[in-house]
């Protein structure tokens, strides 16, 4: 028979347990409600960029010479994938998630014979990635959302790429964050940056705004400013739509802790008055039985 | 019917900056500043660091300092992307002067050419800066 002093401690570590648990889904939640402001805001920007880079791309992009960014190196032997996941734990299986969709990637591409470079964006991926890719990973991003997740943490990252692309280091860039659909679910997902891929390209912008624009200075050199400059906006959106994601699935697996306590506790309580019952009950017993021996 | 006017946006890729109806703006492009009214033949440009003049009437409205990006215009709308925007009234001199003293520094300093070719664009964004704010 368990002691009742035991399963007082238990309790009230179980409740402090729940309290943390809860404490941190509000807090999750609150900062998921600007993590989505966030993330709607950019949207304006990244949509006219992808507006114009359409009808740049459907212009440019057929001649000859156009830049490797947007037509690609013409192989590909080796594969970049960005992994974008949280800096934190404690979110469900958000970052397993992420990171299993990349080692699936990763494995697929070794066994064709590839070449496999990672960049790890957020410590949790880095430590997951570690594990078996350890001489694949090229370089890591840490901190990500601290102080604040800005555009510049993006460019960094948009820049290295950029210099290892020039330099020749891999021909296909890939990058894997999740998508934030709602607080209960959130889609793990690969997109490709280099070679540029349009989304949705088959709706030529330029003819639905009334007339092909003109160039200033020339088409090729927009291209050129913009294909970089898109890089680092399509990793500030992943970052951003992952950041939302890392706060919707941290809340709900809170609240999914939160709940388990309280059931836990629920039981706990039943199992320590049934033993304090059980303890008056033999106390009594044994007087009753005394008195009645004499 | 009011008098036709142009759509002016400024996105970061933040936010939203600006989006308003007006009746004329002024984008430094590339290769010169250019006016945007109703009707302009579409086109898109970069944009070097300078000042977009916003005009209502026959009057500057506003006037907001941007970096770089870039300009994307047709017939209704001038929307331009910019990575750094700012209020002219709101750019602090004293700031931005010690920026240009460092950037100088770090161009003497420098060791390779991307080093310098950075510090040479800063140069050039403060001193855009600083002009912009007269």
């Amino acid at each position: 028979m368990p002691n009742l002093n035991d399963l007082k401690l238990r309790i009230s570590s179980v409740k402090s347990t729940q309290k943390i648990t809860s404490a941190m889904k509000m807090v999750a939640a609150a900062k998921l409600r600007r993590a989505q402001e966030q993330a709607e805001a950019s949207r304006p920007y990244a949509e006219r960029m992808e507006r114009m880079l359409g009808s740049l791309a459907a212009s440019a992009g057929k001649q000859p010479g156009a830049s490797p960014l947007l037509v690609g190196t013409g192989k590909d032997d080796v594969h970049l994938l960005i992994v974008a996941a949280a800096d934190r734990g404690l979110c469900g299986g958000f970052n397993s998630n992420i990171v299993k969709e990349a080692r699936n990637k990763a494995n697929a591409l070794i066994r064709a014979g590839k070449t496999v470079k990672i960049f790890c964006v957020g410590r949790k991926s880095r430590d997951q990635l570690r594990r078996s890719f350890r001489e694949n990973i090229v370089g890591t991003l840490e901190d990500v959302a601290k102080p604040s997740l800005g555009f510049d943490k993006a460019s960094t990252v948009a820049d290295r790429v950029l210099a290892m692309f020039k330099a020749g280091e891999f021909d296909v860039c890939t990058v894997f964050y999740a998508k934030f659909k709602s607080v209960i679910s959130q889609v793990p997902t690969a997109q490709q940056l280099i070679p540029f891929e349009a989304e949705g390209a088959a709706e030529a912008p330029a003819l639905s705004e009334g007339g092909i624009y003109e160039y200033e200075p020339s088409d090729e050199k927009i291209l050129s400013d913009l294909l970089p400059r898109n890089i680092a906006v399509q990793i500030f959106k992943a970052m951003l739509e992952n950041n939302a994601s890392e706060h919707g699935a941290r809340m709900s697996a809170m609240d999914n802790a939160t709940r388990n306590a309280g059931e836990m506790i629920d039981r706990l309580s039943i199992q320590y008055n049934r033993t304090r019952q059980a303890n008056i009950t033999n106390e009594l017993i044994e007087i009753i039985s005394a008195k009645e021996a004499l | 019917m009011a008098k036709e006017q142009v759509e002016f946006e400024l996105v970061s890729p933040e936010k939203l900056l600006f989006s308003q109806s007006v009746d004329m703006v002024v984008v430094p492009g590339e290769d010169g500043d250019f006016g945007v009214l109703p009707r302009h033949a579409p086109m898109i440009s970069t944009v070097r660091p300078g000042v977009i003049a916003i005009y209502s009437g026959k009057e500057v409205s506003e006037r907001i300092f941007v970096a770089g990006g870039f300009a994307e215009v047709t017939g209704e709308r001038c929307t331009v992307l910019a990575e750094i925007a700012l209020r002219v009234g709101e750019i602090d001199k004293a700031a931005v002067k010690q920026q240009l003293q460092d950037a100088k520094e770090d161009l003497s300093d420098a060791k390779d050419d991307a080093a310098r070719d950075a510090a040479r664009k800063q140069i050039g964004l403060s001193e855009a800066m600083l002009n912009a704010a007269g």
